[in-house]
């Protein structure tokens, strides 16, 4: 009596769509392997603006540690929310949570220049009262120029990142910096002449 | 064009950003004026120097494999936040190998299906129980969705006229009823269009009045054969809908002015049909 029921418990166990273990393994199995799959679609997408993620990052942190945390972070976060990403510019809705997570940070640890109440005025006389020769003559130093963003405030600091280096569109960096693309055009303008300011600055102390 | 204007625009011009019929005002500007096509040089030089000049930092190819390797792990379910730095921006790194899912105790599975099995039975015994929207309630969603998608989407009307001689006719020849229009404007209700929208699984006709600043979409069509008068009112996620139904028609108004005002429009509705 006691051997048929050992064989009939024993093939039970070796049925594979009853054993519960194998089951969920193979369910396990299904959804690492999509898992997977999510992972590869994202970094195939968004990975090849790493270089333009870390380079924004890097010129807002002014820090390389910071920036390399920044773009890890802002790299999950885009992960996390990647299935509601439907657009084509793939690189400016990057750029766009690389900027806010970069921001994050950088009130966490009170930067107090994120903006400036640099106005209009220095603006209107910027082109007078600097000798753009004079100015331009450094412009191709590069320790100099990046001395001089590194002095300018935050927000004029992505937009000439957004403009020079990614050339990205007025449309585009309006998305990212969140501002009317109306806006774009003149600070981009008080960015530069204030850029200028400080090569003419930095070159009148020389004198 | 004047020094200031083209100084503004130097920078949009440079960028390639201005539309062609100002970027030729502003080139007849710089022709005419030495000083301001200086500036522009200079300016133009200034902008090729930034963007050449500005040092580039690639992404070392150390944060591309931690990104990688941070992503694998958030799919994994691994905890990955460790707070190292107390703050939100988190480090990801130095976080120790996680475990293949595979060598994990059969325990660990187990109290996954459990998990599992549990949230399963909570959607689809309680859950539903708890939102299975009416037929009514469906209905009423829908109402409000298309009330707030005609005001959103900029699609008002598809015809847009305060006279009813104009809209009635419109509506009469895209539906297969012909809806009672009236128009109310002398009662502070002017008309402002007609449009045809999809409702209950139906076409029917959307009037819209106007109440001061508010929009009131009224909408309109056949009373099924078991009509019986009827009125209801109610608020639904901050708008007012009223229903009633006559021999002919099921109306719905739906708006976000008051009950008060819905009720005073129905009763002047229903005072111009009488006549007819």
């Amino acid at each position: 009596m006691a051997l048929p029921l050992k064989t009939a418990h024993a093939s039970q166990t070796e049925d594979f769509e009853s054993d519960p273990k194998i089951v969920k393994f193979v369910v396990v199995k299904k959804r690492e392997e999509q898992a997977k799959e999510e992972v590869l679609s994202f970094e195939e997408a968004m990975l090849p603006h790493l270089d333009a993620a870390h380079n924004l990052a890097r010129w807002l942190l002014r820090n390389e540690q910071d920036a390399q945390d920044v773009v890890q972070e802002a790299f999950l976060r885009a992960f996390k929310s990647f299935g509601g990403f439907h657009g084509s510019n793939g690189r400016a809705w990057l750029l766009t949570i690389v900027r806010n997570t970069s921001y994050t940070l950088l009130k966490k640890s009170h930067a107090v220049d994120l903006t400036t109440n640099f106005d209009e005025e220095i603006h209107a006389t910027g082109y007078e009262s600097v000798n753009p020769a004079t100015a331009l003559e450094h412009c191709e130093d590069a320790q100099l120029i990046r001395e001089a963003m590194d002095a300018l405030p935050a927000e004029f600091r992505e937009i000439l990142v957004l403009r020079h280096q990614e050339g990205l569109s007025y449309k585009e960096i309006a998305e990212i910096a969140q501002i009317p693309p109306g806006t774009v055009m003149s600070r981009l303008a008080r960015a530069r002449a204030k850029l200028k300011e400080y090569l003419a600055g930095r070159i009148a102390k020389e004198k | 064009m004047n020094c200031e204007e083209a100084t503004k625009l130097m920078d949009g011009y440079l960028d390639g950003e201005l539309d062609p019929i100002t970027s030729q005002a502003l080139e007849q500007h710089l022709r005419e004026c030495g000083r301001c096509d200086q500036a522009y040089k200079t300016q133009g030089s200034l902008i090729r120097a930034i963007g050449n000049a500005t040092p580039y930092f690639k992404a070392p190819a150390e944060l591309r494999e931690r990104i990688q390797s941070s992503l694998r792990k958030e799919t994994t379910g691994q905890p990955v936040r460790n707070g190292v730095r107390g703050a939100q921006v988190l480090s990801y790194k130095r976080q120790p190998e996680p475990r293949s899912i595979l060598s994990e105790a059969p325990w660990n599975w187990l109290g996954l299906a459990a998990a599992l099995f549990f949230a399963a039975i909570i959607i689809f015994n309680v859950v539903p129980r708890l939102q299975r929207p009416g037929a009514d309630q469906f209905l009423e969603t829908q109402l409000i969705a298309s009330h707030v998608r005609s005001l959103m989407a900029n699609h008002l009307t598809d015809v847009a006229s305060s006279d009813q001689h104009t809209v009635k006719p419109w509506l009469d020849a895209k539906l297969d009823f012909a809806p009672p229009v009236v128009d109310l404007s002398s009662e502070g209700f002017p008309l402002v269009g007609g449009r045809l929208d999809y409702l209950d699984n139906r076409p029917v006709a959307a009037l819209i009045y106007q109440r001061r600043k508010h929009f009131i979409n009224f909408f309109v069509w056949p009373a099924g054969a078991d009509a019986a008068r009827s009125t209801k009112a109610m608020t639904r996620e901050g708008y007012q809908l009223l229903h009633w139904k006559d021999s002919d028609f099921n109306y719905w108004a739906v708006s976000d002015v008051n009950e008060k005002e819905l009720q005073e429009f129905k009763q002047l509705f229903e005072q111009q049909i009488l006549p007819h």
